[in-house]
Protein backbone atom coordinates (compact mmCIF):
# COMPACT_ATOMS: atom_id res chain seq x y z
CA UNK A 1 0.00 0.00 0.00
CA UNK A 2 1.03 3.32 -1.00
CA UNK A 3 2.11 5.56 2.14
CA UNK A 4 2.66 9.63 2.11
CA UNK A 5 4.25 11.42 4.72
CA UNK A 6 3.10 15.32 6.05
CA UNK A 7 6.23 17.27 5.90
CA UNK A 8 4.04 20.73 6.46
CA UNK A 9 0.62 20.67 7.74
CA UNK A 10 -0.43 23.74 6.25
CA UNK A 11 -2.80 25.81 8.46
CA UNK A 12 -5.35 23.18 9.27
CA UNK A 13 -5.75 20.40 7.28
CA UNK A 14 -7.77 17.44 8.09
CA UNK A 15 -9.47 14.54 6.55
CA UNK A 16 -13.18 14.32 6.18
CA UNK A 17 -15.96 12.99 3.84
CA UNK A 18 -19.29 13.23 3.39
CA UNK A 19 -20.14 13.42 7.08
CA UNK A 20 -21.29 11.17 9.86
CA UNK A 21 -25.02 10.59 9.25
CA UNK A 22 -27.47 9.03 11.62
CA UNK A 23 -26.38 10.23 15.16
CA UNK A 24 -27.32 13.71 15.06
CA UNK A 25 -30.20 12.46 17.43
CA UNK A 26 -27.70 12.03 20.00
CA UNK A 27 -26.60 15.19 19.30
CA UNK A 28 -23.25 14.26 16.98
CA UNK A 29 -22.05 16.86 14.92
CA UNK A 30 -22.29 15.68 10.95
CA UNK A 31 -19.09 17.30 10.40
CA UNK A 32 -17.37 16.38 6.85
CA UNK A 33 -16.30 18.38 3.61
CA UNK A 34 -17.10 22.04 4.08
CA UNK A 35 -17.34 22.50 -0.03
CA UNK A 36 -18.60 19.32 -0.66
CA UNK A 37 -18.84 19.61 -4.36
CA UNK A 38 -15.20 20.12 -4.47
CA UNK A 39 -14.40 16.84 -2.54
CA UNK A 40 -16.95 14.93 -4.54
CA UNK A 41 -15.17 16.48 -8.04
CA UNK A 42 -12.00 15.06 -6.95
CA UNK A 43 -12.72 12.02 -6.17
CA UNK A 44 -14.76 10.99 -9.36
CA UNK A 45 -11.16 12.51 -10.99
CA UNK A 46 -9.19 9.51 -9.45
CA UNK A 47 -11.72 6.76 -9.64
CA UNK A 48 -12.78 6.80 -6.11
CA UNK A 49 -16.54 7.00 -4.85
CA UNK A 50 -17.62 10.64 -4.28
CA UNK A 51 -18.23 10.40 -0.79
CA UNK A 52 -14.51 9.29 -0.23
CA UNK A 53 -12.46 10.96 2.33
CA UNK A 54 -9.76 13.47 1.09
CA UNK A 55 -7.35 16.11 2.62
CA UNK A 56 -9.05 19.14 3.52
CA UNK A 57 -6.79 22.15 3.57
CA UNK A 58 -7.16 25.32 4.72
CA UNK A 59 -6.05 28.69 3.36
CA UNK A 60 -1.98 27.30 3.76
CA UNK A 61 -2.09 23.65 1.48
CA UNK A 62 0.18 21.03 3.29
CA UNK A 63 3.44 19.26 1.91
CA UNK A 64 3.22 15.67 1.57
CA UNK A 65 5.96 13.01 0.18
CA UNK A 66 4.48 10.12 -1.77
CA UNK A 67 6.64 6.49 -1.20
CA UNK A 68 5.09 4.82 -4.31
CA UNK A 69 3.19 5.88 -7.48
CA UNK A 70 -0.47 6.98 -6.88
CA UNK A 71 -3.11 9.73 -8.64
CA UNK A 72 -4.33 12.78 -7.12
CA UNK A 73 -6.46 15.42 -8.15
CA UNK A 74 -7.16 19.01 -6.46
CA UNK A 75 -9.73 20.87 -6.58
CA UNK A 76 -11.46 23.47 -4.47
CA UNK A 77 -9.34 26.88 -3.87
CA UNK A 78 -6.47 27.50 -5.63
CA UNK A 79 -3.60 27.47 -3.41
CA UNK A 80 -0.78 27.04 -6.53
CA UNK A 81 -0.13 23.61 -6.04
CA UNK A 82 3.11 22.28 -7.50
CA UNK A 83 4.60 18.84 -7.92
CA UNK A 84 8.77 18.79 -7.26
CA UNK A 85 8.47 22.99 -7.31
CA UNK A 86 6.30 22.87 -10.98
CA UNK A 87 3.01 23.64 -11.69
CA UNK A 88 0.76 21.35 -11.58
CA UNK A 89 -3.52 21.51 -12.80
CA UNK A 90 -6.13 21.52 -10.52
CA UNK A 91 -9.58 19.86 -11.87
CA UNK A 92 -7.25 16.73 -13.55
CA UNK A 93 -6.34 13.73 -12.73
CA UNK A 94 -2.08 14.15 -11.37
CA UNK A 95 0.02 11.20 -11.80
CA UNK A 96 2.41 10.44 -9.12
CA UNK A 97 5.58 8.85 -8.90
CA UNK A 98 7.58 7.38 -6.10
CA UNK A 99 9.25 9.85 -3.88
CA UNK A 100 7.38 12.91 -5.55
CA UNK A 101 6.70 15.89 -3.32
CA UNK A 102 3.44 17.53 -3.36
CA UNK A 103 3.75 21.77 -1.92
CA UNK A 104 1.41 24.39 -2.29
CA UNK A 105 2.19 27.90 -2.48
CA UNK A 106 0.39 31.27 -2.43
CA UNK A 107 -3.45 31.25 -2.40
CA UNK A 108 -5.20 32.75 -5.31
CA UNK A 109 -8.35 32.48 -4.67
CA UNK A 110 -11.01 30.36 -2.62
CA UNK A 111 -10.31 29.14 0.62
CA UNK A 112 -10.59 25.44 0.74
CA UNK A 113 -9.22 22.96 -1.18
CA UNK A 114 -9.38 19.03 -1.04
CA UNK A 115 -6.61 16.43 -2.44
CA UNK A 116 -8.45 13.30 -3.58
CA UNK A 117 -6.31 10.35 -3.38
CA UNK A 118 -7.05 6.95 -6.06
CA UNK A 119 -7.97 4.28 -3.10
CA UNK A 120 -9.08 6.79 -0.70
CA UNK A 121 -6.82 7.06 2.52
CA UNK A 122 -6.85 4.32 5.08
CA UNK A 123 -7.90 5.16 7.95
CA UNK A 124 -10.84 3.48 10.36
CA UNK A 125 -14.32 4.03 9.69
CA UNK A 126 -15.67 5.97 13.14
CA UNK A 127 -19.42 5.88 13.57
CA UNK A 128 -19.94 5.65 9.65
CA UNK A 129 -17.61 8.03 8.66
CA UNK A 130 -13.87 9.40 8.17
CA UNK A 131 -14.49 12.65 8.70
CA UNK A 132 -12.77 14.58 11.30
CA UNK A 133 -15.00 15.95 14.17
CA UNK A 134 -12.43 18.63 16.16
CA UNK A 135 -14.06 19.60 18.88
CA UNK A 136 -15.52 15.82 20.26
CA UNK A 137 -11.60 14.38 19.22
CA UNK A 138 -13.52 11.78 16.84
CA UNK A 139 -13.04 10.47 13.36
CA UNK A 140 -9.90 11.19 10.86
CA UNK A 141 -6.37 10.95 11.52
CA UNK A 142 -6.26 10.07 15.30
CA UNK A 143 -9.54 12.90 15.68
CA UNK A 144 -7.13 16.16 14.95
CA UNK A 145 -5.77 18.02 12.22
CA UNK A 146 -2.53 16.61 10.50
CA UNK A 147 1.60 17.21 12.17
CA UNK A 148 4.58 17.52 10.82
CA UNK A 149 5.78 13.81 10.32
CA UNK A 150 2.33 11.98 10.57
CA UNK A 151 2.78 8.80 7.76
CA UNK A 152 -0.86 7.37 6.29
CA UNK A 153 -1.78 4.81 3.95
CA UNK A 154 -3.55 4.87 1.14
CA UNK A 155 -6.18 2.14 0.04
CA UNK A 156 -5.55 -0.31 -2.61
CA UNK A 157 -6.25 1.27 -6.70
CA UNK A 158 -8.95 -1.49 -7.31
CA UNK A 159 -9.13 -1.08 -11.16
CA UNK A 160 -6.59 1.13 -13.89
CA UNK A 161 -6.42 5.04 -13.45
CA UNK A 162 -7.48 7.42 -16.47
CA UNK A 163 -6.61 10.95 -16.54
CA UNK A 164 -9.49 12.96 -16.77
CA UNK A 165 -10.57 17.03 -15.95
CA UNK A 166 -13.24 18.66 -15.54
CA UNK A 167 -14.42 21.02 -17.96
CA UNK A 168 -14.51 24.48 -17.78
CA UNK A 169 -18.35 25.13 -16.90
CA UNK A 170 -18.24 23.07 -14.41
CA UNK A 171 -15.36 24.77 -12.21
CA UNK A 172 -16.24 26.98 -9.71
CA UNK A 173 -15.55 30.96 -9.42
CA UNK A 174 -14.30 31.98 -6.53
CA UNK A 175 -14.58 35.85 -5.63
CA UNK A 176 -14.45 38.12 -2.91
CA UNK A 177 -17.94 38.67 -3.22
CA UNK A 178 -21.04 36.22 -3.25
CA UNK A 179 -24.46 36.59 -3.26
CA UNK A 180 -26.11 33.41 -1.69
CA UNK A 181 -29.64 32.29 -2.18
CA UNK A 182 -31.41 31.14 0.79
CA UNK A 183 -35.10 30.18 1.70
CA UNK A 184 -37.03 31.75 4.56
CA UNK A 185 -36.99 30.11 7.95
CA UNK A 186 -39.25 29.00 10.47
CA UNK A 187 -38.65 32.20 12.46
CA UNK A 188 -39.03 34.93 9.91
CA UNK A 189 -41.71 36.15 12.03
CA UNK A 190 -39.85 36.82 15.02
CA UNK A 191 -38.33 39.81 12.76
CA UNK A 192 -39.51 43.08 12.47
CA UNK A 193 -39.42 44.34 8.75
CA UNK A 194 -36.59 46.70 8.73
CA UNK A 195 -34.94 43.63 10.29
CA UNK A 196 -35.65 41.70 6.94
CA UNK A 197 -35.00 44.43 5.04
CA UNK A 198 -31.41 44.64 6.79
CA UNK A 199 -31.47 40.87 5.46
CA UNK A 200 -32.04 40.86 2.36
CA UNK A 201 -31.23 44.68 1.31
CA UNK A 202 -27.61 44.92 3.11
CA UNK A 203 -23.81 44.13 2.84
CA UNK A 204 -22.44 41.67 5.43
CA UNK A 205 -19.01 40.60 6.06
CA UNK A 206 -17.78 37.64 7.05
CA UNK A 207 -15.52 38.32 10.46
CA UNK A 208 -12.50 36.19 11.31
CA UNK A 209 -15.02 34.60 13.74
CA UNK A 210 -15.32 31.74 11.26
CA UNK A 211 -14.35 28.14 10.98
CA UNK A 212 -15.97 24.65 10.54
CA UNK A 213 -18.37 24.92 13.06
CA UNK A 214 -19.94 28.82 12.12
CA UNK A 215 -19.16 31.75 10.37
CA UNK A 216 -20.00 35.07 12.36
CA UNK A 217 -21.35 37.87 9.81
CA UNK A 218 -20.94 41.82 10.69
CA UNK A 219 -23.03 44.51 9.09
CA UNK A 220 -26.07 45.82 9.72
CA UNK A 221 -27.47 44.93 12.68
CA UNK A 222 -31.26 42.53 12.15
CA UNK A 223 -33.59 43.51 14.46
CA UNK A 224 -36.09 41.04 15.98
CA UNK A 225 -39.79 42.20 17.04
CA UNK A 226 -40.20 39.13 19.66
CA UNK A 227 -37.32 37.39 21.63
CA UNK A 228 -34.68 35.86 20.06
CA UNK A 229 -34.63 33.17 21.84
CA UNK A 230 -36.76 29.35 20.92
CA UNK A 231 -37.18 26.76 22.19
CA UNK A 232 -33.93 24.37 21.25
CA UNK A 233 -34.16 23.12 18.24
CA UNK A 234 -32.55 21.18 15.01
CA UNK A 235 -30.29 23.31 13.15
CA UNK A 236 -29.00 22.47 9.89
CA UNK A 237 -25.97 23.01 7.31
CA UNK A 238 -26.76 26.57 5.96
CA UNK A 239 -28.89 27.91 8.93
CA UNK A 240 -28.62 31.32 9.85
CA UNK A 241 -29.65 31.89 13.48
CA UNK A 242 -29.35 35.45 14.89
CA UNK A 243 -28.82 36.10 18.57
CA UNK A 244 -30.03 38.81 20.51
CA UNK A 245 -26.92 40.95 19.10
CA UNK A 246 -28.38 40.95 16.08
CA UNK A 247 -25.32 39.28 14.03
CA UNK A 248 -26.14 36.59 11.86
CA UNK A 249 -24.25 33.25 12.37
CA UNK A 250 -24.40 30.95 9.40
CA UNK A 251 -24.06 27.20 10.83
CA UNK A 252 -21.34 25.01 9.09
CA UNK A 253 -19.96 21.21 8.57
CA UNK A 254 -19.16 21.15 12.34
CA UNK A 255 -22.57 22.91 13.73
CA UNK A 256 -23.93 21.49 16.47
CA UNK A 257 -27.38 19.30 15.85
CA UNK A 258 -29.74 21.97 17.80
CA UNK A 259 -29.51 25.12 18.96
CA UNK A 260 -31.80 27.93 21.08
CA UNK A 261 -31.69 31.28 18.44
CA UNK A 262 -34.38 32.24 16.12
CA UNK A 263 -33.89 30.69 12.62
CA UNK A 264 -34.03 33.88 10.06
CA UNK A 265 -33.23 31.62 6.94
CA UNK A 266 -31.24 28.85 5.30
CA UNK A 267 -28.65 29.39 2.65
CA UNK A 268 -29.48 26.91 -0.26
CA UNK A 269 -27.83 23.48 -0.66
CA UNK A 270 -25.64 24.25 -4.22
CA UNK A 271 -24.41 27.56 -2.45
CA UNK A 272 -22.69 26.03 0.20
CA UNK A 273 -19.98 25.28 -1.16
CA UNK A 274 -19.50 29.05 -2.50
CA UNK A 275 -19.89 29.77 1.41
CA UNK A 276 -16.56 27.11 2.22
CA UNK A 277 -14.64 29.25 0.39
CA UNK A 278 -15.13 32.47 1.08
CA UNK A 279 -11.80 34.20 3.15
CA UNK A 280 -13.10 36.59 6.24
CA UNK A 281 -13.13 39.66 4.99
CA UNK A 282 -14.83 38.60 2.17
CA UNK A 283 -18.67 40.02 1.75
CA UNK A 284 -22.11 38.35 1.39
CA UNK A 285 -25.57 39.63 0.25
CA UNK A 286 -28.51 37.24 0.86
CA UNK A 287 -31.40 36.54 -2.23
CA UNK A 288 -34.46 34.93 -1.02
CA UNK A 289 -35.82 31.95 -3.37
CA UNK A 290 -38.86 29.10 -3.32
CA UNK A 291 -37.87 25.66 -2.02
CA UNK A 292 -39.05 24.47 -5.59
CA UNK A 293 -36.06 26.20 -7.67
CA UNK A 294 -33.75 24.91 -4.88
CA UNK A 295 -34.33 21.85 -5.60
CA UNK A 296 -34.01 22.04 -9.07
CA UNK A 297 -30.55 23.36 -8.64
CA UNK A 298 -29.87 20.04 -6.96
CA UNK A 299 -30.55 18.02 -9.78
CA UNK A 300 -28.68 20.71 -12.05
CA UNK A 301 -25.23 20.68 -9.97
CA UNK A 302 -25.53 16.72 -9.84
CA UNK A 303 -25.09 16.53 -13.74
CA UNK A 304 -21.51 17.61 -12.88
CA UNK A 305 -20.78 14.69 -11.37
CA UNK A 306 -21.00 12.65 -14.44
CA UNK A 307 -17.42 12.94 -16.35
CA UNK A 308 -17.82 11.20 -19.67
CA UNK B 1 -52.84 19.03 13.33
CA UNK B 2 -48.80 19.63 13.13
CA UNK B 3 -47.16 22.42 11.27
CA UNK B 4 -44.48 21.50 7.91
CA UNK B 5 -41.56 23.89 7.89
CA UNK B 6 -39.04 24.20 5.87
CA UNK B 7 -35.92 24.75 7.25
CA UNK B 8 -33.41 25.16 3.66
CA UNK B 9 -33.71 22.48 0.79
CA UNK B 10 -32.80 19.35 2.68
CA UNK B 11 -34.29 19.54 6.31
CA UNK B 12 -37.63 20.78 7.42
CA UNK B 13 -39.17 20.66 10.45
CA UNK B 14 -42.46 18.91 12.26
CA UNK B 15 -43.75 21.49 14.85
CA UNK B 16 -45.91 20.05 17.53
CA UNK B 17 -46.51 22.65 19.66
CA UNK B 18 -44.98 25.58 21.28
CA UNK B 19 -44.02 24.71 24.34
CA UNK B 20 -41.90 22.10 26.65
CA UNK B 21 -44.39 19.41 27.95
CA UNK B 22 -44.68 15.82 28.83
CA UNK B 23 -47.52 15.46 26.26
CA UNK B 24 -45.74 17.38 23.32
CA UNK B 25 -42.65 15.01 24.35
CA UNK B 26 -44.42 11.67 24.44
CA UNK B 27 -46.34 12.76 21.00
CA UNK B 28 -42.82 13.74 19.42
CA UNK B 29 -41.34 10.11 20.59
CA UNK B 30 -44.55 8.21 18.91
CA UNK B 31 -44.19 10.17 15.16
CA UNK B 32 -40.31 9.78 15.58
CA UNK B 33 -40.50 5.77 16.33
CA UNK B 34 -43.21 5.17 13.52
CA UNK B 35 -41.17 7.60 10.85
CA UNK B 36 -38.14 5.25 11.63
CA UNK B 37 -40.32 2.45 11.62
CA UNK B 38 -41.59 2.90 8.01
CA UNK B 39 -38.12 3.15 6.28
CA UNK B 40 -39.22 5.82 4.42
CA UNK B 41 -36.38 6.54 0.89
CA UNK B 42 -34.78 9.60 1.20
CA UNK B 43 -35.14 10.61 4.59
CA UNK B 44 -31.49 10.57 5.90
CA UNK B 45 -32.09 11.00 9.59
CA UNK B 46 -34.48 12.49 11.90
CA UNK B 47 -33.34 14.94 15.23
CA UNK B 48 -36.10 15.55 17.94
CA UNK B 49 -36.10 18.00 19.94
CA UNK B 50 -38.47 19.22 22.78
CA UNK B 51 -41.29 20.31 19.95
CA UNK B 52 -40.21 20.36 16.92
CA UNK B 53 -38.75 16.56 14.61
CA UNK B 54 -36.23 17.84 12.01
CA UNK B 55 -36.12 15.48 9.26
CA UNK B 56 -33.00 15.19 7.02
CA UNK B 57 -33.75 13.89 3.08
CA UNK B 58 -32.33 14.32 -0.05
CA UNK B 59 -34.42 15.87 -2.42
CA UNK B 60 -32.80 13.46 -5.24
CA UNK B 61 -34.56 10.43 -3.83
CA UNK B 62 -38.32 11.88 -2.87
CA UNK B 63 -40.03 15.05 -3.69
CA UNK B 64 -40.30 17.37 -0.50
CA UNK B 65 -44.30 17.87 -1.37
CA UNK B 66 -44.70 13.40 -1.14
CA UNK B 67 -42.77 13.15 1.77
CA UNK B 68 -44.71 15.49 3.78
CA UNK B 69 -47.87 13.64 2.14
CA UNK B 70 -46.30 10.55 3.95
CA UNK B 71 -45.50 12.26 7.17
CA UNK B 72 -49.06 13.71 7.23
CA UNK B 73 -50.35 10.12 6.92
CA UNK B 74 -48.34 8.79 9.45
CA UNK B 75 -49.29 12.00 11.77
CA UNK B 76 -52.96 10.70 11.46
CA UNK B 77 -52.73 7.36 12.46
CA UNK B 78 -50.58 8.15 15.39
CA UNK B 79 -53.43 8.02 18.26
CA UNK B 80 -53.64 4.44 17.36
CA UNK B 81 -49.99 3.80 18.60
CA UNK B 82 -48.28 2.29 21.16
CA UNK B 83 -45.46 4.07 22.63
CA UNK B 84 -42.58 1.54 23.64
CA UNK B 85 -41.52 0.55 26.88
CA UNK B 86 -39.91 3.07 28.98
CA UNK B 87 -37.39 2.68 31.11
CA UNK B 88 -35.72 4.40 34.50
CA UNK B 89 -31.67 4.29 34.02
CA UNK B 90 -29.83 4.36 37.82
CA UNK B 91 -26.72 7.23 37.35
CA UNK B 92 -24.61 6.12 39.97
CA UNK B 93 -23.29 9.77 41.18
CA UNK B 94 -20.32 10.59 43.71
CA UNK B 95 -21.03 13.86 45.66
CA UNK B 96 -17.87 14.02 47.38
CA UNK B 97 -16.38 17.12 48.13
CA UNK B 98 -13.50 16.30 45.69
CA UNK B 99 -16.06 15.95 42.81
CA UNK B 100 -18.32 18.78 44.06
CA UNK B 101 -16.17 21.82 43.73
CA UNK B 102 -19.52 24.01 43.43
CA UNK B 103 -21.67 22.29 45.98
CA UNK B 104 -21.37 24.67 48.99
CA UNK B 105 -22.52 27.39 46.19
CA UNK B 106 -25.59 25.41 45.01
CA UNK B 107 -26.53 25.04 49.16
CA UNK B 108 -26.10 28.47 49.48
CA UNK B 109 -28.12 29.48 46.78
CA UNK B 110 -30.81 27.27 47.99
CA UNK B 111 -30.21 27.82 51.70
CA UNK B 112 -30.29 23.93 52.51
CA UNK B 113 -27.58 22.03 53.27
CA UNK B 114 -24.93 20.04 51.10
CA UNK B 115 -26.44 16.77 52.26
CA UNK B 116 -30.28 18.47 51.50
CA UNK B 117 -29.00 19.52 47.90
CA UNK B 118 -27.83 15.94 47.24
CA UNK B 119 -31.46 14.13 48.72
CA UNK B 120 -32.98 16.94 46.53
CA UNK B 121 -30.78 16.06 43.19
CA UNK B 122 -31.01 12.37 43.58
CA UNK B 123 -34.43 12.07 44.44
CA UNK B 124 -36.30 13.02 41.18
CA UNK B 125 -36.96 11.09 37.99
CA UNK B 126 -35.65 13.08 35.36
CA UNK B 127 -37.10 12.44 32.04
CA UNK B 128 -34.70 12.51 28.67
CA UNK B 129 -36.37 15.35 26.58
CA UNK B 130 -33.68 15.41 24.15
CA UNK B 131 -30.03 15.42 23.51
CA UNK B 132 -28.04 17.78 21.41
CA UNK B 133 -25.22 20.67 22.18
CA UNK B 134 -22.25 17.80 22.52
CA UNK B 135 -22.61 14.13 21.67
CA UNK B 136 -24.52 12.91 24.32
CA UNK B 137 -25.59 15.72 26.11
CA UNK B 138 -29.13 15.26 27.56
CA UNK B 139 -31.58 18.16 28.55
CA UNK B 140 -33.51 16.94 31.47
CA UNK B 141 -36.78 17.75 32.69
CA UNK B 142 -38.07 18.06 36.23
CA UNK B 143 -35.28 19.27 38.46
CA UNK B 144 -36.93 20.72 41.73
CA UNK B 145 -36.57 25.07 41.60
CA UNK B 146 -35.14 24.64 45.24
CA UNK B 147 -31.54 24.04 44.35
CA UNK B 148 -31.51 26.15 41.00
CA UNK B 149 -28.29 28.15 41.28
CA UNK B 150 -27.44 30.58 37.94
CA UNK B 151 -24.50 29.26 36.10
CA UNK B 152 -20.75 30.61 37.11
CA UNK B 153 -19.59 33.92 35.65
CA UNK B 154 -16.24 32.94 34.45
CA UNK B 155 -16.74 29.91 32.63
CA UNK B 156 -14.36 26.49 33.33
CA UNK B 157 -11.77 25.88 30.49
CA UNK B 158 -12.21 22.47 30.94
CA UNK B 159 -14.43 20.39 32.53
CA UNK B 160 -14.36 16.59 33.08
CA UNK B 161 -16.63 14.65 31.27
CA UNK B 162 -19.03 12.87 33.73
CA UNK B 163 -19.16 15.79 35.73
CA UNK B 164 -22.83 16.39 36.90
CA UNK B 165 -24.02 19.97 37.49
CA UNK B 166 -26.40 22.48 37.73
CA UNK B 167 -27.18 25.74 35.91
CA UNK B 168 -30.46 27.70 36.18
CA UNK B 169 -32.90 25.03 36.70
CA UNK B 170 -31.18 22.92 34.39
CA UNK B 171 -29.10 19.90 35.70
CA UNK B 172 -27.09 17.75 33.33
CA UNK B 173 -23.79 15.55 32.84
CA UNK B 174 -20.78 16.77 30.55
CA UNK B 175 -20.44 13.65 28.03
CA UNK B 176 -17.62 14.74 26.45
CA UNK B 177 -14.85 17.17 28.75
CA UNK B 178 -15.73 20.45 27.61
CA UNK B 179 -15.01 24.32 28.73
CA UNK B 180 -18.36 25.26 30.75
CA UNK B 181 -19.79 27.27 33.50
CA UNK B 182 -22.23 24.86 35.17
CA UNK B 183 -21.85 24.33 39.10
CA UNK B 184 -20.60 21.23 39.87
CA UNK B 185 -21.89 19.07 42.23
CA UNK B 186 -21.00 15.53 41.77
CA UNK B 187 -19.39 13.12 39.25
CA UNK B 188 -20.33 9.57 37.42
CA UNK B 189 -17.90 7.39 36.21
CA UNK B 190 -20.33 6.37 33.25
CA UNK B 191 -19.25 6.97 29.74
CA UNK B 192 -22.47 8.83 28.53
CA UNK B 193 -20.53 8.68 24.76
CA UNK B 194 -17.88 6.23 23.52
CA UNK B 195 -17.61 5.85 19.38
CA UNK B 196 -15.91 2.06 20.26
CA UNK B 197 -18.41 1.10 22.19
CA UNK B 198 -21.80 -0.07 21.16
CA UNK B 199 -24.50 1.21 21.38
CA UNK B 200 -22.36 4.77 21.21
CA UNK B 201 -24.64 6.74 23.61
CA UNK B 202 -25.87 4.86 26.88
CA UNK B 203 -28.82 7.38 27.29
CA UNK B 204 -31.82 8.10 24.81
CA UNK B 205 -34.72 10.44 24.31
CA UNK B 206 -37.46 9.31 26.04
CA UNK B 207 -35.55 7.48 28.85
CA UNK B 208 -35.63 8.37 32.55
CA UNK B 209 -32.99 8.89 34.81
CA UNK B 210 -32.31 9.04 38.69
CA UNK B 211 -28.97 9.84 40.31
CA UNK B 212 -27.62 7.53 42.77
CA UNK B 213 -25.65 9.12 45.51
CA UNK B 214 -22.33 6.59 45.95
CA UNK B 215 -19.61 6.52 48.21
CA UNK B 216 -16.15 7.28 47.37
CA UNK B 217 -15.47 3.40 48.14
CA UNK B 218 -18.12 2.58 45.71
CA UNK B 219 -17.29 5.46 42.75
CA UNK B 220 -13.35 3.43 43.36
CA UNK B 221 -15.35 -0.21 43.11
CA UNK B 222 -17.31 1.43 39.81
CA UNK B 223 -13.86 2.57 39.03
CA UNK B 224 -12.41 -0.77 37.82
CA UNK B 225 -15.88 -2.26 36.60
CA UNK B 226 -16.12 0.66 34.23
CA UNK B 227 -13.00 0.21 32.76
CA UNK B 228 -13.15 -3.75 32.78
CA UNK B 229 -16.38 -3.29 30.77
CA UNK B 230 -18.14 -5.09 33.81
CA UNK B 231 -20.44 -2.84 34.83
CA UNK B 232 -23.81 -3.02 34.42
CA UNK B 233 -25.95 -0.47 34.09
CA UNK B 234 -29.47 -0.94 36.36
CA UNK B 235 -32.45 -0.22 34.02
CA UNK B 236 -35.82 -0.69 35.48
CA UNK B 237 -39.35 -0.44 33.21
CA UNK B 238 -41.09 2.22 34.07
CA UNK B 239 -44.70 3.70 33.35
CA UNK B 240 -45.41 6.38 31.43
Amino acid sequence: MAKIKIYNPGLLTTIQDLGRFGYQQYGMPVSGAMDSYSLKLANILVGNKASEACFEATAIGPTIEFDSKAFIAICGADMSPKLNGADIDMYKTISINSGDKLSFESLENGFRTYIAFAGGIDIPVVMGSKSTYLRGKIGGFNGRQLKFGDELLLGKVESSIDIKHISKHQIPVYKNHFTARIIAGPEVGHFTVSGLTSLLNSEFTLSVQCDRMGYRLAGEKIEHKLSSDIISSGISFGTIQVPAHGEPIIMMADRQTTGGYTRIANVIYVDLPYLAQLQPGDTIRFQEIKLEEAHNLIQKQEKAFNLE
Amino acid sequence: MFKYIPLGDSSFLIKLGDTISTSIHKQLQALFLEICNAQIKGIVELVPAYNELMICYNPLEIKYSILVDKLKHIEEGLNTIELPELFLLHIPVCYDPEFAPDIEIVANTSKLTTEEVIQTHSSVEYLVYMLGFTPGFCYLGGMNNKIATPRKESPRQIIEAGSVGIAGNQTGIYPIDSPGGWQLIGKTLLKLFDPERKPEFLIRAGDYIKFNPITKIEFEEIKNLVESGEYTLRKDRRDG
